[in-house]
């Protein structure tokens, strides 16, 4: 019972950074536009929410930082990718080596330091239920933050207006802007919700996951949330699916291992990748069939005017 | 990419910081990390060896490091770069850097070359490393005393032969203080990965582990036992900050005194190949204070010590059994030999786990 309930807890604090990355990245994919840059922004989230909650000694602060992190950076990448119409790819990629980089001169000084890490929910009476009481009610900001945010993203996509004028500027560039769409604008704003949610993700590590802050400490969990976008078919209902997967079979294999099932540990630790992508790819064979990509995805626009 | 990257900014500051030195007609001596000197682990310490080293001959000698060079093909460049910019005595500091330091060995006889924990050696090419496993077998000792559940938590990086030497001491000593301890063994298949590390020292104590002991890099499992209220081992470097009550000991590299006898023979001339695979008599690693633990159980790890200095203890002192309870051939006369331990392919008896990939 209590082991089941602190598995449950870890797989929880492992998914939490790749669902918040994810999801800024499935938004700024469905309008269209592909940054490679997640570890980058993530890395630098990390390094400046450190920063920030070690000299305030604020997590809040912290997270604020974080965020605001990663939204500079990802202008970056607007202005080059967006606006001056350099190839995404590349761009991102440029995006990632700049963070890691940047990350190490921001961080530098904060090395070896700790904090106090942000602080978990405490509802007497309810956080203590056996089982459910400490994954309902006993968590940190960060993993509500979360599924509230995937959510809104959700409702913001299918449910409102903005939303289909976004999916429609990822579908079809050129369609949207014969509507009068600024089809930039909006990808720039679809950006930087992605950057930001990298910058949070990031800032995640070292405020709740392992408060402390050591250069390359994301460890190449931007791609992971890439990955997922991709194998979710930029669907966030199969987001939350892949990401929370990945997490659990993450940690299952690390507890298989420590009962000492006998299964090769490096096959163990291919496992949530290849869990993952075998449940996301049934998935969205069992539903409409076909390539589900934003049909604009990493395509470069320039307005005619 | 990201690395050669740095490592190619590095060298562009390098090559600005040679003409202005060339004047002065020091020895130049160069080294080639692996991680960020910074990562409070492997780096960090051999970065220690090279502050002390220029404490020590800084006024003969000059050095540059390049951090952040990828293991492979790329670190080649990287190492070549260093003998265009004319330093005369290169470390290359991990194991991966190993063919490209013999390759570039070969093309320049006339510099001379070290390279940390590898086995391939040439004229111009020593090697050195550390026996961590007596450390291993102090902590091992340590950690049987402390432990009130008789189950130990141990953190793998990769199953090669370091590392399980390194698990084989833990039990071995264990054994001697309780017959019956038992050991948990997760491998994270990464060394470096905070969020990983932490997840396995989560699984390891929720599996009724009570003593962490980890052979990867980042302080996360310290933190994570720190966390829980369980005791834990440092790893490379002092990580008592991320568990002040926590901390038992952890295994220190200290890798500045062989740096400092090298360069000085380099200086006088008399440098010449060799294998060098110092143990605690030769302070090529310490133990960290023994704290958070009782006083005879402090004692015992400081007599220990002091007997595997004096080579009057040896971790793998035979009979050894493995895990198929026969006995393993004692090359050594009444201790495995160096072989044996550097090829360690096997678990001892005692380990109910089995070894990935045999």
């Amino acid at each position: 019972m209590e082991l089941v309930e602190a598995i449950i807890l870890a797989v929880l604090a492992a998914s939490t950074p790749l669902l918040i990355a994810a999801t800024g990245e499935l938004v700024a994919e469905r309008s269209g536009v592909l940054n490679l840059g997640v570890e980058g922004m993530m890395i630098v989230g990390a390094a400046c929410g450190f920063a920030g909650a070690w000299l305030t000694g604020s997590i809040l602060i912290g997270a604020l930082l974080g965020i605001l992190a990663g939204t500079l950076m990802s202008l970056v990448f607007a202005l080059m990718a967006l606006g001056l119409a350099v190839n995404q790819v590349a761009t991102g990629l440029a995006l990632t080596i700049l963070g890691v980089g940047l990350s190490g001169l921001i961080g530098a000084g904060f090395v070896g330091e700790r904090i106090t890490p942000a602080v978990h929910l405490a509802i007497p009476g309810l956080t203590n239920v056996p089982l459910i009481g400490r994954v309902l009610f006993g968590e940190n900001g960060f993993v509500y933050f979360s599924i509230a945010l995937i959510v809104a993203v959700w409702w913001f996509l299918y449910r409102t207006r903005a939303g289909l004028i976004l999916r429609a500027c990822g579908d079809n560039h050129v369609s949207a802007h014969a509507l009068g769409y600024p089809v930039l604008r909006i990808r720039t704003f679809a950006v930087m919700f992605g950057g930001a949610c990298a910058g949070l993700a990031g800032a995640y590590l070292p405020l709740a996951y392992t408060p402390f802050f050591i250069p390359g400490m994301t460890a190449g969990r931007g791609w992971i949330a890439l990955a997922l976008v991709v194998f979710s078919s930029w669907r966030p209902g199969r987001l939350v699916v892949g990401a929370y997967l990945f997490g659990a079979v993450t940690i299952l294999q690390l507890h298989a291992q420590g009962w000492g099932v006998g299964i090769p540990s490096q096959f163990m630790s291919a496992l949530p990748y290849l869990a993952t992508v075998i449940v996301l790819v049934l998935l969205s064979r069992a539903r409409t069939g076909g390539s589900t990509a934003p049909a604009a995805l990493g395509t470069v626009f320039v307005p005619d005017r | 990419m990201r690395k050669s990257l740095l490592a190619l900014a590095a060298g562009l500051l390098l090559a600005g910081s040679v003409s202005a030195a060339s004047a002065a007609d020091k020895l130049k001596v160069g080294f080639v990390y692996l991680g960020p000197i910074g990562d409070l682990g492997w780096t960090y310490q051999h970065d220690l060896g090279r502050q002390a080293l220029v404490k020590e001959l800084g006024d003969k000698i000059e050095t540059t490091y390049l951090e952040n060079v990828p293991e492979g093909p790329d670190a080649e460049r990287s190492i070549e770069q260093l003998v265009r910019a004319g330093n005369k005595l290169i470390f290359t500091t991990s194991f991966g850097y190993m063919d490209p330091t013999l390759k570039v060995a070969k093309k320049y006889p006339n510099v001379h070359f070290e390279h940390a924990t590898g086995y391939k050696r040439n004229p111009n090419m020593s090697t050195y490393s550390a026996k961590w496993y007596q450390g291993r077998y102090i902590q091992g000792l340590i950690a049987a005393k402390m432990s009130k559940s008789g189950v130990l938590g141990y953190i793998g990086s990769f199953p090669i032969p370091e590392v399980v030497s390194g698990i084989n001491a833990t039990i071995l000593a264990a054994q001697t203080i309780n017959p019956n301890i038992k050991v948990k063994i997760i491998w994270a298949n990464t060394w470096f990965d905070p969020g990983k590390e932490a997840d396995a020292a989560k699984a390891l104590i929720d599996q009724g582990a009570d003593v962490i002991m980890q052979h990867t890099d980042s302080p996360a499992p310290m933190q994570i036992a720190s966390e829980r209220g369980k005791l834990a081992f440092g790893q490379d470097s002092e990580m008592i900050k991320f568990g002040p009550k926590t901390q038992l000991t952890s295994i220190l590299d200290t890798w500045g005194p062989y740096y400092i006898e090298r360069v000085k023979a380099e200086l006088a001339g008399t440098w010449k190949s060799e294998d060098t695979w110092g143990g605690l008599d030769s302070h090529m690693f310490t133990m960290a204070p023994y704290t958070n633990m009782p006083d005879d159980v402090k004692k015992m790890a400081e007599d220990a010590q002091a007997a595997i200095t004096a080579g009057k203890l040896h971790p793998f002192k035979c009979p050894i059994v493995g895990q198929d309870g026969k006995p393993v051939e004692c090359k050594g006369g009444d201790h495995l030999d160096d072989g044996q331990i550097l090829g360690m392919n096997f678990y001892v008896k005692g380990i109910d786990d089995k070894l990935p990939g045999k």
